[in-house]
């Protein structure tokens, strides 16, 4: 068996869009999770792939190099994961920063359309009608988080990668102060480098590797509901709350509300957020506020039943950016995570970056926010 | 001292009673308009007076002692909200039937053996005139029974080949009654026998009737002409709330200790959702269970012992009633798995041979599971196909019942704070 030039601890859609950039580029892979693939945050969140709740700002510019990159990445998998550009519109009820936020998008190349509350209920029927402000996001997106995760990882076993779900990296071995394989439950995997891409676990692989970065779970919850006729919702609404949720790092509970509908006709609402370590109990006021939240935008919801609740734990640096980069404390190890509520959206250029950092290529975004060592992240 | 209890069949009942007796303040939580659970439907049950008890009232989730109850009619709009803190809380939710899916399951005129008891026993109505009732387990001469008292013509077909169970030397006759009284049935039981697939346009009006070898592959079939079919094949437990709270489980089941402790301080559990052993045992591992989680200074001595003797004999039904999986081999690449997502047999291994290897997964792939009823029909069924076409259970079993929401409510309701009920 030919050694990989790289291993990917964690097959989460971060660590899968990596593995698939770098296996385009050439390289041989292997991808490892402790548990089966895609099980992770990945399968534990909504996906949407967003611009409109973000400031402008590093996030922003990953944000909008990812949008214009899934279109054509879907295309080279030729998988169908449920990719619906279908536009988000944010909305406000009361005294609102919202127009203004705007402004700073387009500034910085979001296609953000103030429009009049009428032409918001136009093309939302049942909104509140206590709205008094809204921006329509055109370019706003979804798409199926598992099936993503899956087919980027089908594409790096056809080009000869190799997938081991059940394996659990255990370390790192060093020769001469640079990686020489990891060491997993199942045997040493040698290897010319490894990306640890562990999601909100990767503050402890990274430490079990002796790199120790700072990557903290912010737990989510979702709530979904029964299937309401066709047309009930028709874009992502979002309370205008939304953008100072994700900004924010208050340990409190925080609900921002994004409604919408899957293709089935079940209307998901998302999300909260909560510093609470790894614990998963329920608490009734998170789906509460969600709900409540919920009603307000859209009064026709409160008669359709939720059928059930689900969630997991955002990867979180310190300064709320993603962790992109190699680790200048060990020559050959990679980082990949931290990328919060918004995962799924940037995995296609994060992907890349990452891959183009390994192979040496001019990165097609500014890599520097990113960078491994810096304040808060790097112990 | 204030002990809440969930359920009002037979556990729940002698939970409360038992709590009662010992003193404490009890809350007695049930969905249903009448007291007595499975066994006493049609026949309404009382608490001792210094029970409270709260018909029509759901828990739909249990926040460490604090419970969340919406009362009235389930489909009513206008149900309140309450919220319930105890100093201990029995869990009594029993179990509904298990299903097992084959051909033409899903075809109006084929029932679960409890929604045909419950039609025969609370309505006086039989589900049809000449009615095969199939599947596994004692609680199929119970169901033939109603059914006959109905008016019926009624055939019991018995997948396993056990004859004698009733006679089992574990077996405690005078502690089921019931059972000794469906002797009269036993002529009209077919052993190895079962209905392996159900055909008609819009209902059921044949089924193919097989033999079966121990491990219920077909060894032959011929066509019988049907007006109903009732399938029984055991019960599934109940688990939302324990599993919620995050009792552990065991086999399945919630695992209690003598007393019904459960893994989580301060909840107790009883009856089906600890093991399926019959309306005797629940009562007994109520009775236990309520006097526990009210600090009685003695424990109920007769109790406990027929909890002993009820478990053995529980057990040897359970060893005489398998389920094995010569079942699948019923199964056709159309068969419908789970009825809310239209979900078939094909489907699910179309998911799994796209590599989902684990319930949530499985799940979000194959969508079996995601519909109303998240699973509580069709999940142990897929979790059993998966493992079986995977070589191996899938990691994480519990992704089908893990449901934060114990019973459904609106997003209205949810909305509501409790304390703004008028
Ligand atoms: C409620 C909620 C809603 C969300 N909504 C959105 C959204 O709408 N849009 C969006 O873009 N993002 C959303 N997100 C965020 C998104 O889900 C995450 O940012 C993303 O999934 C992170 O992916 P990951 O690959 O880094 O982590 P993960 O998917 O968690 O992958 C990490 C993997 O590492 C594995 N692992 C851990 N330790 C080891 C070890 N020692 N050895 C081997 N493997 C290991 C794990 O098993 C896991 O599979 C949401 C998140 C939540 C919780
Ligand atoms: C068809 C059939 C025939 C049977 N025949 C016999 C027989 O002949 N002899 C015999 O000994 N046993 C028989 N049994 C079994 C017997 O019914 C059970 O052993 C017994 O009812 C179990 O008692 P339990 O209290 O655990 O649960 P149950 O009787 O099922 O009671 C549980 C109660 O909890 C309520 N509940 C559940 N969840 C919630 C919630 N979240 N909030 C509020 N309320 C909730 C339910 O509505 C129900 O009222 C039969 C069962 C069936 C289905």
């Amino acid at each position: 068996m030919r050694y990989p030039d790289v291993v990917v601890v964690g097959a989460g859609v971060i660590g899968a869009a990596c593995a698939e950039a770098l296996s385009a580029a050439g390289l041989r892979v292997t991808v490892l999770d402790r548990g089966p693939l895609g099980a992770g945050t990945s399968a534990a969140g909504e996906g949407n792939v967003l611009v409109s709740d973000k400031e402008p700002g590093p996030e922003l510019d990953l944000a909008l190099a990812s949008l214009g990159r899934w279109p054509d990445l879907l295309a080279e998998l030729g998988a169908d994961v449920e990719w619906d550009p279908k536009g988000g519109l944010v909305v406000a009820t009361g005294d609102t920063a919202l127009t203004a936020f705007a402004e700073a998008q387009r500034a910085a190349g979001v296609d953000a359309r103030p429009i009049t509350p009428a032409e918001a209920f136009d093309l939302e029927p049942h909104l509140t009608r206590a709205v008094v402000a809204a921006v329509h996001y055109p370019q706003d997106a979804q798409l199926q988080p598992v099936l993503v995760t899956k087919a980027l990882l089908a594409a790096v076993r056809r080009r000869g990668g190799t997938l081991r779900p059940g394996v659990r990296a255990l370390g790192v071995r060093l020769a001469n102060g640079a990686v020489a394989a990891v060491r997993t439950d199942d045997g040493d995997v040698p290897c010319g480098a490894v990306v640890i891409a562990c999601g909100p676990w990767s503050g402890e692989v990274s430490t079990a590797f002796g790199a120790p970065i700072t990557v903290l779970p912010r737990r989510g919850v979702i709530l979904v509901t029964a299937p309401l006729p066709p047309g009930t919702v028709r874009h992502k609404v979002y309370d205008a709350d939304y953008v100072g949720a994700v900004a924010s790092g208050d340990a409190d509970l925080q609900v921002s509300t994004v409604v919408e509908s899957t293709a089935g006709g079940t209307v998901l609402i998302g999300s909260s957020r909560e510093r609470v370590g790894f614990d998963a109990s329920l608490r009734v006021e998170v789906p509460r506020a969600l709900a409540r939240r919920a009603v307000g935008l859209f009064p026709v919801l409160a008669d359709v039943q939720v059928l059930r609740a689900y969630g997991g734990f955002r990867p979180y640096a310190p300064d709320h950016l993603p962790v992109i980069g190699p680790d200048p404390r060990c020559p050959g190890l990679w980082h990949a995570t931290g990328h919060e509520g918004a995962g799924i959206g940037l995995a296609a250029a994060t992907g890349r970056l990452l891959a183009e950092l390994v192979t040496g290529v001019e990165p097609h975004v500014d890599a520097r926010p990113f960078r491994v060592d810096r304040p808060g992240v790097c112990a | 001292m204030r002990v809440v209890v969930v359920g009002g069949g037979p556990a729940g009942l002698a939970a409360a009673d038992a709590a009662a007796r010992a003193g404490a303040e009890v809350v007695l939580v049930d969905s249903e308009r009448q007291l007595g659970g499975q066994y006493h439907r049609g026949t309404a049950q009382r608490a001792d007076p210094r029970v409270r008890h709260l018909p029509e009232s759901t828990a739909w989730a249990a926040e460490g002692l604090r419970l969340h109850v919406r009362t009235g009619p389930a489909d009513s709009p206008h149900r309140t909200g309450r919220v319930l803190d105890a100093d201990a809380v029995v869990l009594a939710t029993g179990a509904h039937d298990r299903v097992v899916p084959f051909p033409g399951w899903d075809l109006p005129g084929v029932y679960t053996a409890g929604a045909a008891q419950a039609l025969a026993k609370g309505h006086g109505v039989a589900v049809g005139r000449r009615v095969v009732v199939s599947g596994t387990g004692p609680f199929l001469l119970p169901v033939a029974s109603s059914l006959l008292d109905v008016g019926a013509t009624v055939t019991v077909l018995e997948a396993n080949g056990v004859t004698g169970w009733a006679r089992h030397p574990l077996a405690v006759p005078q502690k089921l009654p019931e059972l000794a009284r469906y002797a009269r049935l036993l002529g009209r039981v077919r052993l190895r026998t079962a209905v392996v697939a159900a055909h008609g346009d819009d209902r059921v009006t044949s089924v193919t009737v097989a033999r079966l070898r121990p491990d219920w592959t077909v060894c032959d079939g011929v066509r019988v002409a049907v007006d109903a079919v009732c399938v029984g094949h055991g019960f599934t437990p109940r688990l939302d709330l324990a599993v919620g709270l995050g009792c552990d489980l065991v086999d399945g089941f919630v695992r209690v200790d003598a007393v019904g402790a459960t893994s989580v301080r301060g909840v107790y559990a009883a009856g089906e959702i600890t093991g399926i052993g019959g309306a005797d045992l629940a009562a007994a591992e109520g009775e236990v269970a309520g006097a526990a989680a009210a600090r009685a200074p003695d424990p109920p001595i007769a109790a406990l012992r027929a909890i002993r003797r009820g478990r053995r004999f529980a057990a040897a039904l359970a060893a005489a009633h398998p389920v094995p999986t010569g079942r699948h081999g019923w199964l056709t690449p159309d068969t419908l798995l789970c009825r809310c997502e239209e979900v078939t047999v094909g489907d699910l291994h179309a998911a799994l041979d796209r590599g989902a290897a684990d319930g949530r997964t499985l799940k979000l792939v194959s969508r079996a599971g995601l519909g109303p009823c998240q699973g509580r029909t069709c999940g142990r069924e897929v979790a059993d196909l998966a493992a079986a076409r995977l070589g191996h259970p899938l990691p994480d079993a519990d992704a089908f019942h893990r449901r934060p929401f114990a019973t459904p409510l609106r997003l209205g309701e949810l909305a509501q704070h409790p304390e703004e009920d008028p």
